[in-house]
């Protein structure tokens, strides 16, 4: 929580915003990678691409 | 209030620096401990050995400051690779999980890292982050000896700023101008460096101490085709040459064809062509260092310069600089690469975010202690370790330690000298050295290929007594860390015969050019150490007794280290490189040790232990 306010702090002061769709897909996408690594989510990756 | 801790680290050369009340107390690299050349990971050795000579425990710490800003460069990572889509898919495939899974999340990373040195603590409220260029700036400024000065700052990339231009007034550092990635010098650098088989972040010198054996036949067109300089030295990198944008090697097919070749393989034979580049690229380099302080003087002026980043280590462009007379006076940070960042970003949060005012040194000293900054050993404890890894040494008074090693080298012998506290920066500046006499015409090849076991073309640097500095090179000012580069004077070269000037390319290598041909390059240079009372006694005392042996006040002083190896820092350390080269002697503290008295079961088979740099 705290990294997400720090990244919003970051791009409304560097005028930024517009990254921010960007950077929530990645995230998750990103998120959902390093968790198909452990086994238990890996099959509902899977489904859902 | 004022305990600062600055860490620079997870690119390469990761660093820890002590600041208390504005006094540099500490500062090392983490490669110096783990022994893994160019260490990126977070500094966790480099920090408790700063704790410990503090006599600090991490809580006790009030500030910790990150010598960058991560989102900043992945904001820059992100707009680069958008700016070339399509292109680079294939880098960025790479990159990003690295950034999302990591490097996103260093404040995280720091945070538990911290954690694991201090135990639970308000690590999060303790932690800052500077600028990569401020903190370059900060370590070229603030240590210095000037009240008011012009800052430079150059190197590959940082966040966005490549260059940048201060003025440095008292706490203050105010930024003139930037020029902004892709638009790198020390990237430019790297793409020759790379091209010309070398290893980026690391084989710079080699290109560097390569240069003179060529011409530079390229440097037109590195100027008429990818570089566009300005007059006042700003610059633009086309980037239709360049791979580091969007893929993963600095140049591409484009740069290749221009050049002549595909890069040369690494340990492939060098050629003239790639002297010849090398020559090229490095007065490519000076043009462009000259426009920039000649303009940014005329525009401030300002007759004073700091300089900072990668490109402030080259010390050749350094020297051009320096002997131009466009500034009164020059001081360079002596870890000018990314590992000074972490004593930058220490000084920077104590002079610019806490507002402390800064005080020079009256007598004109900078505040960096010689740069002798890292660990030392008492004697006893020497004598326990050299002891307990099987050396055999006898222990010697001071006068005697510096009467019989002077001998040593006035007959021709190599010594390893470790004394008092490790060198911060890339340097040996005779706390960690091998030494040499200078006026050997054999010495330099000999101590490339059977001590340091590396090329045979790179050069070796003099340490000489500061007053005697003048009588002997073409320079007449401090050089205490290595920065400059300055030519032999006239009445010390030797003339060479009509056959030796025809020579081309390394055979020049084998033709003595000077009373010191040791450390005299083949287009009669020199990397300059000025040796200091005031800074570094003993080594001084041991220089001015090899003087009245031999008549020469210079000695050869290179790295204490094997290619590929970090810097010696322990004694075992010292031992180990004694036994796997062939120094035939070696100062440790008071302890000396003879090559024909240790026990041969401990030699070492050392010239394949590390990876080649």
């Amino acid at each position: 929580m705290t990294f997400l306010a720090e990244l919003w702090s970051f791009l409304r002061a560097r005028r930024k915003i517009w990254m921010m769709p960007m950077l929530v897909v990645m995230i998750l996408l990103g998120g959902l990678l390093i968790l198909a690594k452990g086994s238990a989510v890996a099959p509902f990756v899977y489904t859902l691409f | 209030m004022g305990r600062i801790l600055g860490i620079s680290a997870f690119y390469h050369d990761s660093a820890a620096a002590l600041v208390a009340d504005g006094a540099i107390v500490a500062a090392a690299q983490e490669e110096r401990f783990t022994r893994r050349k160019h260490d990126p990971r977070f500094p966790a050795n480099a920090i408790r050995y700063c704790l410990e000579e503090a006599g600090l425990a991490l809580g006790e710490i009030d500030h910790i400051v990150f010598y960058e800003k991560p989102f900043l460069k992945f904001e820059r990572l992100l707009e680069t690779y958008l700016a070339f889509a399509p292109r680079g898919f294939r880098s960025f495939r790479t990159a990003l999980p690295v950034w999302l899974s990591e490097k996103l999340f260093q404040k995280r990373l720091l945070i538990d890292e911290l954690a694991a040195i201090g135990g639970k603590g308000e690590w999060d409220a303790k932690l800052l982050f500077t600028e990569h260029h401020q903190s370059h700036a900060a370590s070229a400024f603030f240590p210095s000896p000037f009240d008011e000065a012009l800052v430079l700052t150059m190197d590959g990339v940082g966040e966005w700023a490549t260059t940048s231009a201060c003025i440095g007034r008292g706490n203050t550092l105010e930024v003139l101008k930037e020029l902004h990635f892709p638009h790198s010098l020390g990237l430019l650098y790297s793409a020759f460096t790379y091209y010309t088989g070398f290893k980026v972040n690391s084989g710079e010198y080699k290109v560097m101490g390569l240069a003179p054996y060529g011409e530079p036949r390229y440097a037109d067109l590195i100027m008429d085709r990818i570089v566009d300089v300005k007059p006042d030295g700003s610059f633009r990198l086309d980037q239709q040459y360049f791979d580091y944008c969007t893929g993963l090697t600095m140049t591409n097919d484009r740069f290749h064809d221009l050049f002549g070749g595909p890069p040369r393989m690494p340990e492939e034979l060098l050629t003239q062509r790639h002297m010849d580049l090398a020559a090229s690229i490095q007065a490519v380099t000076d043009e462009i260092v000259l426009r920039l302080t000649r303009s940014l003087a005329a525009e401030t002026g300002q007759r004073k310069l700091c300089l900072a980043g990668g490109v402030a280590l080259n010390c050749v462009a350094n020297g051009k600089v320096a002997r131009e007379g466009i500034f009164d006076d020059i001081w360079i940070q002596p870890a000018a690469g990314d590992a000074g960042g972490a004593l930058g970003a220490a000084l920077a949060v104590w002079y610019q975010y806490l507002g402390q005012p800064r005080i020079t040194s009256p007598n004109r000293r900078d505040a960096m202690e010689g740069a002798y900054l890292g660990p030392a050993f008492p004697q006893a404890e020497i004598e326990r370790r050299l002891a307990d890894a099987g050396a055999v040494f006898t222990v010697l008074d001071e006068t005697g330690l510096v009467e019989t090693c002077a001998r040593m080298l006035a007959a021709g012998q190599a010594l390893g000298w470790h004394q008092g506290r490790m060198e911060f920066g890339p340097r040996a500046l005779g706390a960690r050295s091998i030494l040499a006499d200078p006026r050997s015409p054999a010495m330099q090849k000999q101590l490339n290929l059977k001590v340091k076991f590396r090329e045979s073309f790179r050069p070796f640097a003099p340490a000489v007594l500061r007053e005697d500095l003048a009588e002997w090179f073409e320079l007449d000012a401090d050089s205490p860390y290595m920065l400059l580069v300055s030519p032999v004077r006239e009445d010390r070269r030797r003339a060479m015969t009509t056959a030796e000037r025809a020579l081309f390319g390394i055979d020049k290598l084998n033709v003595p050019r000077s009373d010191v041909p040791a450390v005299t390059h083949v287009d009669y240079s020199a990397r300059i150490q000025t040796v200091h009372a005031e800074t570094n006694p003993l080594f001084h005392a041991l220089i001015s007794r090899f003087k009245s042996l031999t008549g020469c006040p210079i000695l050869v002083n290179t790295s204490f280290n094997v290619r590929g190896e970090p810097i010696v820092c322990t004694p075992e350390d010292a031992f180990r490189c004694f036994m796997g080269t062939e120094i035939d002697a070696l100062a440790v503290g008071r302890c000396l040790l003879r090559r024909e008295e240790q026990n041969p079961a401990l030699r070492l088979d050392y010239k394949d232990r590390f990876e080649l740099d």
